[in-house]
């Protein structure tokens, strides 16, 4: 059940990274910069969208941690920015700039040598993610020699070195193994070692410690926070869970029914969180009086093929008036920072721009 | 008072060959687990995986057959019972499973799941079956208008809330209920967890509930016993385990959940598996409040 007992006493305590600071973001340092991103999926003649009008960016160095539920459009915008959306799925509309290139217009050779070489993914379901039939190894060096990175004898050694600089205990002997026999706290740091066997600017990491218990989630999050710092990554941080928001993100983006509606940084969500959704969640967190009612978010999160023509969470919304359900409001900014953008009635009256993404078929 | 349900050193081994010829190993996967649990009250059973809670849970009931130890409930020896005997129990022990998507018969319609219990049992007429399921369906918080759709046709936490109706079909006086909320969203968890509360003051229910969210094992349990592999590594009333933990697993545990808050300096520790005897027997450290170290 446990990790490697050697890993879990290497230190006994193991101080936590502090404030989550706010850093300014110049134009020039966005490394991964979405604009206006819908994708969707072609269903009986009819074009569903999972993901509408996206906007946001990561810095060099900093977390940026994507929170949302299931269906909220999180997996699929990580996927269009690989170009790994798959038929009926596609991508309608948007800009992915990474490094100052346009993914979309890459060519098929090129993108490959962008998955992998200079942007690593982190899956949730490690086993599933791994080869079983390959030693952990064997795809490590595959991932070397496919992206140039070592010869054949040299990337036995980097191999070993990767394993080692994720704290795997033994990597002469554990670059030998099989993913069955490896747990799943080890296996997810094999997955990591392999994304970041090229040593890519961005690590994609989609929910990375769901499926983990909580002390080896808590070793996993501690072993990226410190692979951060030491190697400079930036990191597109997919969760649920706000309480690992908490503890990872500079900056958080929430997205509810495709949409992101609130983007801030990580102190001023949880200080000042203002679209009703987010407050929602956080409120919903067991706390308080033991015993007492949760405040829960009535309802249920709308099927993606038929959101609601006003405010996707209006129907649940315990603020909702009168301008919600005719159309979907467009981003205000809110509490006197820049940073901080909403979209929501409360604050403005700004109304969504037409994003129909019918129309992006180009 | 005696208690409801009361466990004493129940133990399941199961025993793995490995490879044709190769000697036969044992992993005892629950290991003199005791506790009580009093009626009306949220027992909560916490561990990660493999730490035996679920097994626990199941011996209970006997869906596993446990290899020693004594389960009774109301008084009566569990483990001694025959079959018939053992399914007349099953009517007043009922569990609530983690998955609502792989628990529920995809190919019935809900209204047949809620009643198997019922039809099983020989309980009622048709007629009356009907009704009490259409009951049973208001009273989770369901439109009976939706009783004959398949379980596809149901949201995530909608489907837990079916699994909760035919758990409840038979009045049980105990719900096990084996991680009823993890498979689900966030916003969701809140409500079925509000029902289950809700529940619980209607029809005076007692639960075992088996977690490993322990943010919602606090808020919901009144006493909680820790596992760790296979065994009960501390057990108490639930706030002084969190405000005091005495095992040094309990301490680790506590300090890797991540707190929602980013002004919360974060103290992690990390458990040393040599800094403590994994045989120490449970000692009382306050009143009811017991630790093996």
């Amino acid at each position: 059940m446990s990790d490697d007992p050697r890993i879990a006493a290497r230190g006994s305590q193991i101080a936590a990274r502090g404030p989550n600071e706010p850093r300014a973001t110049s134009h020039e340092e966005r490394l991964l910069s979405v604009d206006h991103l819908t994708t969707g999926f072609d269903i009986g003649g009819r074009f569903v969208p999972a993901v509408i009008d996206v906007s946001f960016h990561v810095a060099a160095g900093e977390t940026l941690c994507l929170v949302g539920e299931s269906g909220s459009g999180k997996s699929v915008t990580a996927l269009s920015i690989m170009r790994l959306v798959q038929p009926p799925g596609r991508i309608a509309q948007g800009r992915v700039a990474f490094n100052g290139r346009d993914l979309r217009s890459l060519g098929e050779r090129e993108m490959q040598h962008v998955r992998g070489a200079e942007i690593g993914l982190i899956f949730q379901e490690p086993m599933t993610a791994l080869n079983p039939v390959f030693t952990i190894g064997n795809q490590i060096e595959e991932t070397l020699r496919v992206h140039g990175r070592a010869t054949r004898r040299s990337a036995k050694q980097k191999a070993v070195e990767l394993l080692d600089l994720v704290s795997i205990p033994e990597p002469q002997k554990r670059v030998r193994d099989y993913p069955h026999q490896l747990s799943g706290g080890l296996r997810q740091r094999a997955l990591i070692a392999m994304s970041l066997a090229c040593e890519p600017a961005l690590v994609i990491a989609d929910e990375p410690t769901t499926a983990l218990d909580v002390t080896i989630q808590a070793q996993i999050l501690e072993l990226l926070r410190d692979l951060q710092r030491r190697m400079g990554l930036a990191l597109l941080l997919i969760t649920h869970d706000l309480g690992v928001v908490a503890e990872m993100a500079d900056r958080v983006a929430v997205m509810y029914a495709g949409r992101i509606v609130e983007q801030t940084d990580a102190r001023t969500l949880f200080a000042d969180p203002r679209h009703p959704y987010t407050r929602g969640l956080l409120a919903s967190i067991p706390g308080g009086e033991p015993g007492s009612r949760l405040r829960a978010i009535q309802g249920t999160v709308p099927p993606l093929g038929s959101l609601p023509p006003g405010c996707s969470f209006e129907p649940r919304c315990p603020d909702r008036f009168e301008p919600c359900p005719a159309a979907h409001p467009g981003d205000t900014l809110v509490g006197g920072s820049e940073r901080h953008t909403t979209k929501c009635y409360l604050y403005s009256r700004a109304v969504e721009p037409d994003v129909r993404p019918e129309e992006g078929r180009a | 008072m005696t208690p409801l349900l009361e466990v004493s050193r129940l133990t399941k081994e199961f025993t793995r060959k490995r490879g044709l010829f190769g000697e036969a190993s044992t992993i005892r996967a629950v290991d003199e687990v005791s506790f009580a649990i009093v009626e009306g009250e949220t027992f909560g059973l916490v561990g990660e995986s493999g730490s035996g809670k679920t097994t626990t849970g199941r011996c209970i009931l006997r869906l596993i057959e446990p290899t020693s130890g004594e389960v009774r409930f109301k008084g009566d020896n569990v483990l001694a019972f025959s079959r018939a005997r053992l399914r007349q129990a099953r009517r007043e022990m009922q569990i609530v499973f983690q998955d609502p998507y792989s628990s529920l018969n995809p190919r019935m319609r809900v209204r047949a799941i809620v009643e198997e219990p019922l039809v099983i049992h020989k309980i009622g007429t048709r007629v009356e079956r009907r009704a009490r399921v259409a009951e049973l369906f208001e009273l989770v918080g369901l439109d009976p208008s939706h009783l004959s759709r398949y379980p596809h046709q149901f949201s995530g936490g909608q489907r837990q809330r079916i699994g909760l109706a035919r758990a409840l079909a038979l009045n049980p006086s105990l719900v096990i209920a084996d991680e009823p909320v993890s498979a689900l969203d966030v916003s969701v968890q809140a409500q079925v967890i509000n029902l289950l509360m809700d529940l619980q003051e209607r029809l005076k229910l007692t639960y075992l509930f088996i977690a490993h969210d322990l943010r919602l094992v606090r808020h919901i349990c009144s006493r909680v016993a820790v596992m760790y592999l296979g065994r009960i590594v501390e057990t108490g009333p639930t706030e002084a385990i969190f405000a005091a933990p005495a095992h040094p697993y309990t301490r680790a545990l506590l300090s890797a959940i991540p707190v929602p808050d980013p002004s919360v300096p974060r103290q992690r520790i990390v458990l040393d598996p040599d800094s403590f005897d994994r045989r120490a027997p449970l000692k009382e450290l306050k009143a009811g409040h017991f630790a093996a170290v």
